[in-house]
């Protein structure tokens, strides 16, 4: 360190960097002018050679999992009007878990697993489960019904995936003041795990099985039923992220199933029936409906697409560039398109995607846009892989034969065009309000 | 082209992760085979059991139900749904009408397309606190007793593992079963979006 210090002088001294001194000199600190108050001074080094900021004290928490720095702020919070707990059982926000991510703040595509929602069965509050002691079962219809440790699931071929969760509650309306609010029960990952029909392979599933029933190990025992067909896509995951889930993630096993609803990524998995016929299970029960409509759209997710930036509550400081940023994925598949429209929804431009887009992930987009100082409403909509485009509130109502009205809330799971008022000050509010 | 169509194919198909089984994970005991609780609509998985409503009224009261779901099922201490439906409706009323919203999950005897579902939902789920805990008899009792509140079936009837479910259902045909899921498929046949 301190060789390369003294190097970096001796080329101030040299001149080498006389310009780019010369250039930095306006933000030249007190104390680097104090070091250098001898008679004959040295150039000034510039701000960044310098140790201006205060340490952070090296503790055995940064040591051991890190801490992010206390400028970042960014915190989930709890869904508004969910019911409170009636007892201490619950969580420590006191309420039934059902926790937003601040995708006001995200950045990239994945949502940090101390940051990614969470929402659980019924209220459920969070098990402590000892991973060594726990097994996942796997009867039924199948030739050879097995029970698997932890140790042993990891020793099956793995995959690591990237996948968005999506909560049914994902369901913007007019009175949410930013996008946490609006569509804070949407996160990504990266997901480990065994794929669901590597372990049915290992069972030998019989054709006679069209469905599976899949069973957490929390209080409720929740369970939901499965078409057979999904186990190609469905991963029995133990890692997010780079380490083990979290254990409001379903520490140490769970499933993702890319592309349902929410509630069907049964967490703290304990089981796995193969089956011949749909179950009605506790969790089904939630998607009973009397009409086919929302039966079928509460089911699974497509396209969908949200501005992160700029967004509800925030506000743009002056006129000028700004990249207008957001997240796209489907239930469908991959993302093929997305499209942000600063006028309304008159016209649209194509946006740039930031990576390649990944089946039932999320996708980051952005299109620079040069802000006017004048009034606007600007909004995304994604085109997914199979060609299905992401609708406004009002194509819904039509497609389904309903007249529109601004309270009218599409069926099932909303996957509709969500727009931000941006005001002459820079203020951003929620365009459906 | 028919060739170069089929090569894929041979290729998935002689790739180690689709032919081969790794010997991994061990057959079940009989004490882990009967924490499975999953239950069939047929009644498969039902254990042997039986309650009437009289003694699942006694349960519904010791076991702390009626301190959430009102005297007599009516709702409207906590949270938890009602279990008779909404005041003022009946019977005689339309499954929908007589749950708040008119969306599942309401008053679940009342939507439950199968008795065997109220009876799984309380065997995992019930009571609040303490769930699993209750017994099997337990449960056909309390199963009982939602019926006879919502005169399903008589208030002498014997509920059990055999005629469980066969019971006919206030919800009738009036609901749709999920939709047929294919991969790469649309989420509704005719729904563009």
């Amino acid at each position: 360190m301190g060789s390369k210090r003294s190097s970096r002088r001796e080329l101030l001294k040299g001149g080498a960097l006389a310009v780019g001194a010369a250039a930095a000199g306006a933000s030249v600190s007190k104390t680097a002018l104090a070091q250098n108050s001898a008679p004959a001074p040295e150039p000034a080094l510039p701000s960044y050679a310098v140790n201006e900021a205060p340490q952070i004290p090296v503790s055995s928490d940064v040591v051991a999992y890190g801490v992010r720095s206390h400028y970042v702020k960014s915190v989930r919070i709890q869904e508004d009007g969910r019911p409170k707990g009636a007892t201490s059982r619950y969580d420590s926000f006191g309420l039934t878990i059902h926790i937003q991510t601040p995708l006001q703040d995200s950045i990239g595509t994945i949502q940090a697993s101390s940051l990614h929602y969470c929402a659980t069965t019924k209220g459920a509050f969070v098990p402590d489960i000892d991973p060594d002691k726990h097994t996942v079962m796997l009867n039924g219809l199948v030739d050879r019904p097995r029970i698997f440790t932890m140790a042993e699931l990891k020793r099956f071929p793995s995959v690591t995936r990237f996948h968005f969760v999506e909560c049914i509650a994902n369901n913007a309306n007019a009175t949410h003041q930013n996008v946490q609010q609006s569509h804070g029960t949407c996160s990504n990952a990266e997901w480990t795990g065994v794929l669901l029909s590597t372990l049915f392979k290992e069972c030998g599933l019989q054709d006679k099985a069209k469905w599976f029933v899949a069973e957490g190990a929390e209080e409720v025992k929740g369970a939901s039923t499965m078409p057979i067909n999904a186990i190609d896509e469905v991963i029995v995951a133990y890692g997010m992220n780079g380490e083990p889930l979290r254990p409001q993630q379903g520490f140490p096993v769970r499933l993702i199933t890319p592309g349902f609803e929410g509630i069907f990524n049964t967490k703290w998995l304990r089981h796995i029936k193969a089956v011949d016929q749909y179950q009605l299970n506790m969790n089904d029960f939630g998607h009973l409906r009397r009409e086919e409509t929302t039966a079928a759209l509460g089911y699974t997710w497509g396209p969908k697409s949200i501005i992160t930036f700029p967004s509800g509550s925030q506000k743009l400081p002056e006129r000028g560039w700004y990249e207008i940023t957001g997240l796209a994925w489907s239930g469908n598949g991959a993302v093929r398109k997305v499209e942000v429209s600063t006028d309304g929804g008159q016209t649209w431009k194509e946006a740039e995607l930031k990576a390649t887009p990944l089946r039932k992930a999320h996708t980051r987009f952005g299109y620079m846009w040069n802000w006017d100082g004048g009034e606007h409403v600007i909004m995304s909509r994604t085109t997914d892989d199979i060609g299905v485009v992401q609708p406004t509130r009002e194509q819904v109502a039509k497609a389904l034969g309903v007249a529109y009205t601004p309270s009218f809330r599409p069926p099932g799971t909303n996957n509709t065009i969500m727009p931000w008022k941006i005001a002459s000050d820079g203020s951003v509010t929620n365009g459906l309000a | 082209m028919g060739l170069l169509r089929i090569v894929p194919i041979l290729l998935l198909l002689a790739s180690p992760a689709l032919a081969q089984t790794y010997d991994i994970g061990k057959a079940p005991t009989a004490a882990q085979l009967a924490q499975d609780i999953t239950i069939s609509p047929t009644g498969e998985g039902l254990p042997p059991g039986h309650g009437t409503a009289a003694e699942g009224a006694k349960l519904y009261v010791e076991k702390g139900c009626v301190a959430c779901h009102g005297q007599d099922g009516a709702g409207g201490v906590t949270i938890a749904p009602n279990l008779i439906g909404n005041k003022g409706t009946g019977p005689g009323d339309n499954v929908w009408k007589r749950v708040n919203g008119g969306e599942a999950p309401g008053a679940l005897p009342i939507l439950a397309p199968n008795g065997v579902i109220v009876w799984d939902y309380i065997n995992r789920g019930m009571p609040i606190g303490n769930e699993g805990s209750l017994k099997s008899d337990e449960v056909y009792a309390l199963t009982a007793y939602l019926f006879a509140l919502n005169k399903i079936t008589p208030e002498d009837k014997v509920i059990d593992q055999s005629n469980l479910a066969q019971i006919e259902m206030p919800i009738g045909t009036e609901w749709v079963r999920v939709p047929d899921w294919t991969p790469g498929g649309q989420r509704m046949p005719g729904y563009p979006y």
